[in-house]
């Protein structure tokens, strides 16, 4: 009797494991790997820093070139974000959700948030500085968000020269004749043009955690990004804020993209 | 001689057919049609693409113009709420009997008295345009019209202002309900309904359109002005818009350290002083002329081609020996420019401020 028993049981749970075997077949044509898991959430922390200490607006930090520099503001936008599985393949953001615009005084922007990433193992991920040339150029109805040209890109669009501004920075560095108010003004964006191609200033950037990071609905993990706003004054060229202080849509915005480029680091998950 | 008058006799004769059989059919059209759309057939045509014009340009959804978003589009348009101190609007410097420009402004003139560096552009078939402003740096239709308002030299106003006015106001929350189906009024709607009105600023019934739909004909003069258009002209002022829409210098200025064109957009050396070839319909109507509006007349324009260009920084290479014109010939193609002139959009009712 006692025997019958445990032979249904185990009949029950073949059928039980055949059903949900058959299930997970019909849903993603998988069936090698273990137990199916849901998406989980994904947290991208992009905090502010030089060197060890924590970056502030208007305080002075001296630059690669020897000035005193302090930043009165600090904006950029990050988009396009891909997390990179195990074995290559990428999960690509969908396109409604992978804009942001990080500001230096607004703590919660520095907080990326992605909703519903595909469980898996994944070993970093990659994104541009700036937003792509397809929505630089994209109809208005397709500027949402970050992306509004009157309230959520704040200052971040060019309203005589179609597209973004992609890092904003402006400050005050002592060394800067006072006929300028001491004042440093970055404002660098282009997209590399329309029907003309003109400087493209878009930087991609890939981030190795250096090991697999799980993420499914139990593994929500924060990834913890370290950004330097003194990048853009050194490597691969050394940058005296001095003598050109102020940069917008000119051939001199390509210097500071190409040393901002590596301004964002990876340092830790948790 | 014979021959000409027989044209002229029948071409007289086949407008008053043509406008025997359209109002045949505008009264067929309306026994069909509800009161409602009676009324838009009076006030309110959609947009429609010319027989001899080629396929427009612009990404902008012109299936979603109706007749409230556009009656939405052209109140703003009229409306000095646009700027900072509510003295001007865009039909400040868009006149419609100057084919949309500023009379007798040299360059743009905004808020406080303030002058800008460049000669306010016509508006019309802006469908067709790849890119827009005299240097083509905005690329969308429905966000040319952000860099006059938020110019400290033109409107000088905000987005987000704009729409705090357009929310307090008594008229607007409820036009863009029936613009857009709902009374959210945000900046983007706001935009979408000017492009609404300026999209439908088609401009295709110059006698030069006529001549082209074979409905009329050139007199002598104006045929040797075409003629000689043709040979000289053409090169950048390409029909049927009389533009190429590409950008060049016509060896007006010596320095660009005030404007360096489209420079100021593609950075590339040797665009410096380089503009938008401009389209010359209604050209009669548009004066002053070049893009800092240094020309009051057509004929000093004529004559800067024949004898005014200088040999500056990145002339274009066609001018380089000038345009060899005598006064005749100049004559001519000014006659000839006037059959650009589109009476009837100029005096359309459906674009007019009052």
């Amino acid at each position: 009797m006692k025997k019958e028993v445990r032979n249904i049981f185990q009949l029950l749970v073949l059928v039980l494991a055949l059903s949900i075997s058959a299930c997970k077949k019909k849903d993603d044509n998988n069936n090698d790997q273990p137990t199916p898991q849901q998406p989980g959430e994904v947290q991208i922390h992009l905090e502010n820093r030089v060197g060890n200490l924590r970056f502030y607006l208007n305080e002075y930090y001296v630059n690669e070139n020897g000035d005193s520099v302090k930043f009165t503001m600090f904006n950029y936008y990050v988009s396009n974000f891909e997390f990179i599985k195990e074995d290559g393949s990428s999960y690509v953001v969908p396109k409604d959700s992978c804009y942001f615009l990080v500001k230096a005084d607004d703590m919660e922007s520095q907080e990326l948030h992605f909703h519903k990433v595909p469980a898996g193992k994944y070993k970093g991920v990659r994104f541009i500085i700036g937003v792509d040339s397809l929505k630089s150029a994209a109809p208005l109805e397709q500027r949402t968000g970050v992306l509004d040209p009157a309230t959520g890109a704040q200052g971040m669009y060019w309203s005589w020269n179609t597209g973004y501004i992609f890092v904003k920075a402006e400050g005050i560095c002592p060394g800067i004749p006072d006929s300028l108010q001491n004042k440093f003004k970055y404002h660098i964006g282009l997209f590399g043009g329309y029907s003309t191609p003109t400087i493209n200033n878009i930087k991609k950037v890939e981030l190795m955690f250096g090991k697999n990071v799980e993420i499914n609905s139990n593994k929500n993990p924060n990834i913890h990004c370290y950004v330097n706003p003194l990048e853009m004054f050194k490597t691969p060229t050394k940058f005296d804020v001095k003598t050109q202080p102020i940069i917008m849509a000119s051939p001199a915005s390509k210097t500071i993209a190409d040393n901002y480029a590596d301004m964002i680091t990876f340092d830790h998950i948790h | 001689m014979h021959s000409l008058c027989f044209y002229r006799y029948n071409y007289l004769s086949s407008i008053r057919g043509w406008v025997v059989l359209s109002l045949f059919v505008w009264a067929l059209g309306c026994k069909k049609e509800s009161t409602n759309q009676i009324l838009q057939s009076d006030l309110f045509k959609g947009f429609y693409q010319p027989e001899h014009f080629p396929p427009i340009e612009q990404p902008f959804d012109v299936s979603k113009i109706n007749e409230k978003s556009f009656v939405l589009g052209k109140r703003l348009f009229y409306d000095p709420i646009l700027s900072r101190d509510s003295t001007i609007s865009c039909g400040s410097c868009h006149i419609q009997a100057s084919g949309f420009t500023h009379h007798g402004h040299d360059v743009s003139h905004g808020i406080d008295d303030l002058l800008g560096r460049r000669n306010a552009l016509p508006i019309q078939n802006l469908m067709w345009q790849k890119n827009f402003l005299w240097d083509g740096g905005i690329l969308n239709l429905e966000l040319v019209a952000i860099n006059a308002i938020t110019s400290p030299v033109e409107m000088d106003e905000t987005l987000p202002h704009i729409v705090e006015k357009l929310k307090r106001s008594k008229v607007y929350p409820q036009m863009f309900k029936e613009a857009f189906g709902n009374e959210e009024i945000t900046s983007t709607k706001m935009l979408i309904a000017l492009g609404h009105f300026m999209a439908l600023f088609i401009s295709d019934k110059s006698k030069y359109d006529e001549v082209k739909r074979s409905k009329a004909q050139f007199t002598e003069q104006e045929q040797r002005g075409y003629n000689l258009f043709k040979q000289y002209c053409e090169n950048c002022h390409k029909e049927p818009f009389f533009t190429d829409q590409s950008f060049r210098n016509n060896g007006v200025q010596q320095f660009f350290s005030i404007d360096k064109g489209r420079y100021e957009i593609s950075l590339i050396s040797g665009d410096e002083g380089k503009f938008k070839v401009p389209s010359l319909r209604n050209v009669e109507l548009t004066a002053p002329y070049m893009h800092d509006g240094r020309f009051p007349k057509l004929i000093d324009v004529l004559n800067h081609y024949s004898d005014g260009i200088q040999n500056y920084p990145n002339l274009d290479p066609l001018l380089v020996n000038k345009i060899p014109l005598n006064s005749q010939e100049k004559e001519d193609i000014i006659a000839f420019l006037k059959t650009l002139t589109d009476w009837n959009f100029v005096r359309d009712k459906r674009f007019s401020e009052f």
